[in-house]
């Protein structure tokens, strides 16, 4: 018998073939005993640790206070983080490594949207469920993706009338040059329109720019009565620096779609960061019984090193919350039976308020919050309840169309 | 009228911080040919330096000019005796050895002081110019960058110190046989240099955002600038950074700021594409 390179194939193909499937047939038999696998993907070094290390902290204090109460379905959660490197094709990577070979029953994950994107389609493509836990652009429609962050609809739709009513009606948009930042200036310059405003300018800026002088010239030119930044990251907070430098903070107020999501209120000093108006979905000086309780607890594990929790470590708190409350309520981890749990109108009530799941969205309506920035922390100003994902709910309706897998850029009629 | 006075004054403060953040690679990278890409950490160690010595009461000015070169100067020292000694020469192996130090730096200011320190307000307040307000702290990083430049030249032109640097560079083994010991003088001249980065970077400090990572946004154009500098490295930097920063702040005035930015990276490799050897390999060839 002659044994050619195309039968050598063939036989290592196959054999590859069914060790794959080997694990799928022996996972179901195992189902009883063994840990729930629950994946974190967050960078914990590079330039997006300031993000990711608070969302490590409160997903292991999430996983934690599960185990603590005797697990879901009488088994133990074992928890997995992966740490991406702020690097966009580990994020891919550790994305396979969860779905394959940890067979993880859920992933929490992705900070950017970059990372979201990448992430997206290869935990669709294995089947694997997936949160995101980030306030970002919105426009995702995809039923295997819940986001629990905060979209434009709610935070900006907030944040601009503030400033408006408050400040005047003509503003100058600063913002981050990639999808964030283009998508959310957008949707400022809407809402601006919409309160009978005027725009005057929108300037991108690259993630290393960190000269900002002749923008606050140009600023100064053309005399805004209100500046908003959707600036994001390190280099970008030169610009605040810069405009206080400048002596301008006393001369045009300002509000911010990103400040203080990147510990931008602690690095800058009190004088620079003072009076600057944000809208999010949580602050952890929102004050409410359960958050008080949280914070104690919180507090109490991670000790004095606790970092300052934004709305990223609370919706990802959040997000094992609403996955651990579906598994509860289809008494399995099985993704279709959980995914049809979460879709089912799951509503809990956090500490950053009440959070309900939008069946047709796949995200949630929250209560946003508007607060000014005050000696390195927060002061809320405001509590908006029950806001819902209006701008993805105009684009994306996965009880009609649940094979739909995309990121609509909600087209914004400005 | 008062708008062109702002410009203008941008156009020379976007150029004094070119030179700020460069003047220490031009003696590490344009003179030793070493090529340390952790430049943009010993920035950020000296702005570490200011805003965690500042955060303990000490006075602003010892923060931001004195300590910093001082803290990054010793650093330099070190890394020159463990680390850079061994690779003289060896270019490749110096860019993966400071890398490495690079994220070393990095993961270890991290795990020592965390990655959110608050920072530093600039000091001096602000004045006006018409209609206009501009940060006081930029006229004085201007003269700081005149400063260094000057110190740099004289330390090199007139005293005999920059001499023997200058000649062990040029040729090591004709500075031993007239009785000077390379290897000191190569220490010393690399931990000057590490200096000079610490000192941009308690200067920078009050207009920057203080994160471990911030090595990252200036590593870039330092190099640009150095590297489209060429061979006579105070000369090639001051005339790199005159040119780059008015072609990317009048970009970013004209345009906007990603023009800047773009303008800045296609300006200097039209200019390498012309000047291979940088600018100074074809004009101003016989200066500093």
């Amino acid at each position: 018998m002659t044994f050619s390179r195309r039968d050598a194939l063939k036989t290592a193909l196959f054999a590859a073939g069914s060790t794959l499937a080997a694990p799928a047939i022996m996972r179901h038999a195992a189902l009883g005993a063994d840990p729930i696998k629950v994946v974190g993907i967050h960078d914990a070094s590079g330039g997006l640790d300031i993000y990711g290390k608070p969302m490590i902290a409160t997903l292991d204090f999430a996983v934690d206070e599960l185990n603590a109460a005797g697990g879901l379905l009488g088994r133990q959660i074992e928890l997995i983080n992966y740490d991406p490197q702020s690097n966009i094709q580990l994020y891919t990577q550790f994305a396979t490594q969860a779905a394959t070979k940890d067979k993880a029953a859920v992933v929490h994950g992705g900070i950017t949207s970059a990372s979201r994107e990448a992430i997206r389609p290869v935990l669709d493509r294995f089947k694997t469920l997936y949160f995101y836990n980030t306030q970002y652009e919105g426009g995702v429609c995809d039923r295997n993706t819940f986001c629990t962050g905060s979209t434009p609809a709610q935070n900006v739709q907030k944040l601009i009338p503030y400033v408006q009513k408050n400040w005047g009606k003509k503003v100058y948009v600063l913002a981050a040059d990639y999808n964030y930042g283009q998508i959310t200036s957008k949707w400022i310059t809407k809402y601006v329109r919409e309160g009978g405003g005027e725009v005057l300018a929108v300037d991108f800026f690259p993630l290393d720019v960190t000269n900002f002088g002749p923008t606050i010239s140009k600023i100064q030119a053309a005399k805004p009565d209100a500046v908003i930044s959707a600036l994001v990251g390190g280099a970008h907070i030169s610009f605040y620096r810069q405009w206080a430098a400048a002596g301008m903070k006393k001369q045009i107020p300002m509000g911010s779609t990103t400040l203080g999501v990147g510990n931008e209120h602690i690095v800058l000093s009190k004088e620079e960061g003072d009076g600057i108006v944000c809208a999010y979905s949580y602050f952890q000086e929102v004050d409410n019984p359960l958050n008080k309780a949280f914070l104690e607890k919180f507090h109490a594990k991670v000790g004095a090193n606790a970092p300052y929790l934004s709305e990223l470590p609370m919706r990802t708190y959040i997000g094992v919350q609403l996955w651990a409350d579906a598994v509860r309520k289809a008494k399995t981890v099985e993704r279709v039976a959980v995914t049809k749990a979460l879709e089912s109108g799951i509503s809990l009530d956090t500490p950053a308020g009440k959070t309900t799941l939008d069946p047709k969205t796949n995200h949630v309506t929250l209560d946003v919050y508007l607060a000014q920035v005050e000696n390195q922390g927060f002061k809320v100003l405001d509590t908006f309840p029950d806001q819902p994902p209006l701008d993805t709910a105009s684009v994306c309706d996965l009880v009609k169309f649940p094979n739909t897998d995309k990121q609509f850029v909600v087209d914004v009629k400005i | 009228m008062d708008y062109a006075v702002v410009v203008a004054l941008q156009i020379l403060s976007g150029v004094a911080t070119l030179v700020i953040v460069s003047l220490g690679l031009a003696v590490v990278f344009g003179m030793m040919r070493v090529i340390n890409l952790a430049h943009g950490e010993f920035l950020m160690l000296g702005g570490y330096t200011a805003i965690l010595s500042y955060g303990h009461g000490a006075n602003l000015w010892l923060a931001i000019l004195v300590l910093p070169p001082i803290v990054v100067g010793l650093i330099g020292a070190v890394v020159e005796r463990l680390l850079i000694r061994r690779l003289y020469g060896r270019m490749i192996d110096t860019m993966l050895a400071t890398w490495g130090l690079s994220l070393a730096f990095i993961g270890g200011v991290t795990m020592l002081f965390g990655n959110s320190n608050t920072g530093v307000s600039a000091p001096l307040g602000s004045f006006e110019v018409g209609r206009f307000h501009v940060a006081s702290y930029d006229i004085f990083l201007m003269l700081a960058a005149c400063a260094l430049s000057a110190i740099v030249w004289a330390v090199l032109k007139l005293t005999p110190a920059g001499l023997i640097a200058r000649g062990t560079m040029q040729n090591a083994e004709m500075a031993a046989a007239l009785g000077v010991a390379p290897d000191r003088v190569y220490a010393i001249t690399f931990s000057a240099g590490a200096a000079l980065s610490g000192l941009a970077g308690g200067l920078i400090a009050p207009v920057a955002g203080v994160l471990p990572t911030m090595g990252t946004a200036y590593i870039a154009k330092a190099f640009i600038t150095v590297i489209t500098g060429g061979a006579a490295m105070l000369t090639g930097t001051l005339v790199a950074s005159a040119l780059l920063g008015t072609v990317s702040t009048v970009f970013t005035f004209v345009w906007t700021p990603v023009f800047g930015e773009v303008a800045l990276l296609v300006f200097a490799i039209v200019l390498l594409r012309l000047l291979p050897r940088g600018i100074t390999g074809r004009f101003l060839r016989r200066s500093l």
